[in-house]
């Protein structure tokens, strides 16, 4: 079993059945579906709580999404760790600024990677509050459970990053 | 029942949190859809590891989720949807999709593996970008999240079959996506 773990990638078909199941077990012993966006709404305002004090809370969004470290909250540093893990056993951590694409599109420098991965968390935290989940959250917990939200919310996801991407790599890099 | 001791015990579920966000972080890293190059080889349509993952995550979730339904396990949790939240707030979730090369949960999952780009870049960002929600929800709220609203809150009502049946329909609808993918040599 041991062996397995040190794998550097599993099948794509067997991490996706993993998934499946995984949410299975969340439903049942959570009663809630897997989502990650939640979990920057309640990071960001804890910290705002720490800077301008627990009148933050008093906001109608932090009113519906309470910033509490609570099971939504512990899903973002648990998948950190289970990376972590996962790639230290694999043989495949490896810290660095600049993945492989867009070295070769746009080269090294480090502040351009930085600066449009940051205007690209922005945008993708709206739209994931915005459309009321992200990937996981509607594109797999929602799906799942037949939702027509979810399965649109899905679609725009992917139509607007195919396009993005397709303009980012082919007609900007 | 002890589920339902389990589910409303606050301290036990910050646990299942943490080892329900593990085991996910360590699969989607295995599963290489962590790799900025992976998310972004699916958007340019040329890597499909991630309509693979999904593919079969929404396939096995999605008969599981029935048959734990049937007994009674587990419950919905479903809205209805609206092309006020979920086409606009989709569509701007895309442009930072393509923008930053990975979701909310892959970039944590990216963090762990080592990616400085996705914890100073996307992290960080992400940080930003729900303050600025929370900032604006109370005009969003009022004037565009409810715009719009779908009629059906479920594919069985929208197709106007049984829900077996739209099971059953969205199972040979992956199957044939991803055996598509299979035959085409991806």
């Amino acid at each position: 079993m041991v062996w397995y773990f040190d794998l550097p990638y599993w099948d794509p078909y067997l991490v996706g059945v993993g998934i499946g199941l995984l949410v299975c077990l969340a439903f049942l012993l959570s009663d809630r579906p897997i989502g990650c966006s939640t979990a920057f709404v309640k990071i960001r305002g804890l910290i705002e709580k720490l800077i301008r004090g627990p009148k933050v809370e008093a906001m109608e969004y932090y009113r519906q999404i309470p910033p509490r470290v609570d099971w939504q909250f512990m899903i973002v540093p648990g998948i950190m760790i289970g990376a972590f893990f996962s790639s230290v056993l694999g043989g495949t951590f490896s810290p660095g600024w600049i993945p492989p694409l867009w070295q070769q599109t746009f080269g090294g420098t480090i502040y351009l990677r930085v600066l449009v991965a940051l205007l690209g968390g922005i945008f993708l935290a709206m739209g994931a509050r915005w459309a009321g989940g992200c990937t996981s959250g509607h594109g797999i917990s929602g799906s799942l459970q037949l939702s027509v939200a979810s399965i649109v919310s899905a679609a725009c996801f992917f139509a607007g990053g195919i396009l993005t991407a397709m303009v980012l790599i082919h007609v900007i890099g | 029942m002890n589920l339902t001791i389990l589910r409303k015990n606050e301290r036990a579920q910050v646990v299942l949190g943490l080892l329900i966000g593990i085991a996910f972080g360590f699969l989607l890293q295995k599963g290489q859809v962590t790799s900025y190059d992976v998310i972004m080889g699916q958007l340019l349509l040329i890597d499909f590891t991630v309509v693979k993952v999904m593919g079969s995550a929404i396939l096995t979730g999605m008969i599981g989720f029935y048959l734990l339904r049937n007994r009674g396990l587990v419950q919905r949790h479903v809205r209805t949807g609206s092309w006020g939240s979920n086409v606009i707030g989709g569509l701007i979730f895309g442009l930072g999709f393509g923008l930053l090369g990975y979701c909310p949960g892959t970039v944590a999952g990216a963090v762990g593996q080592g990616s400085l780009d996705a914890l100073f870049g996307g992290v960080i960002g992400l940080l930003i970008g729900a303050g600025i929600f929370a900032r604006v929800y109370p005009v969003l709220s009022k004037k565009i999240l409810n715009r719009g609203a779908f009629k059906s809150t479920l594919i069985p009502d929208l197709l106007h079959v049984q829900e077996q049946t739209a099971v059953v329909l969205m199972a040979i609808g992956i199957v044939v996506v991803l055996g598509g993918l299979e035959i085409l040599g991806f």
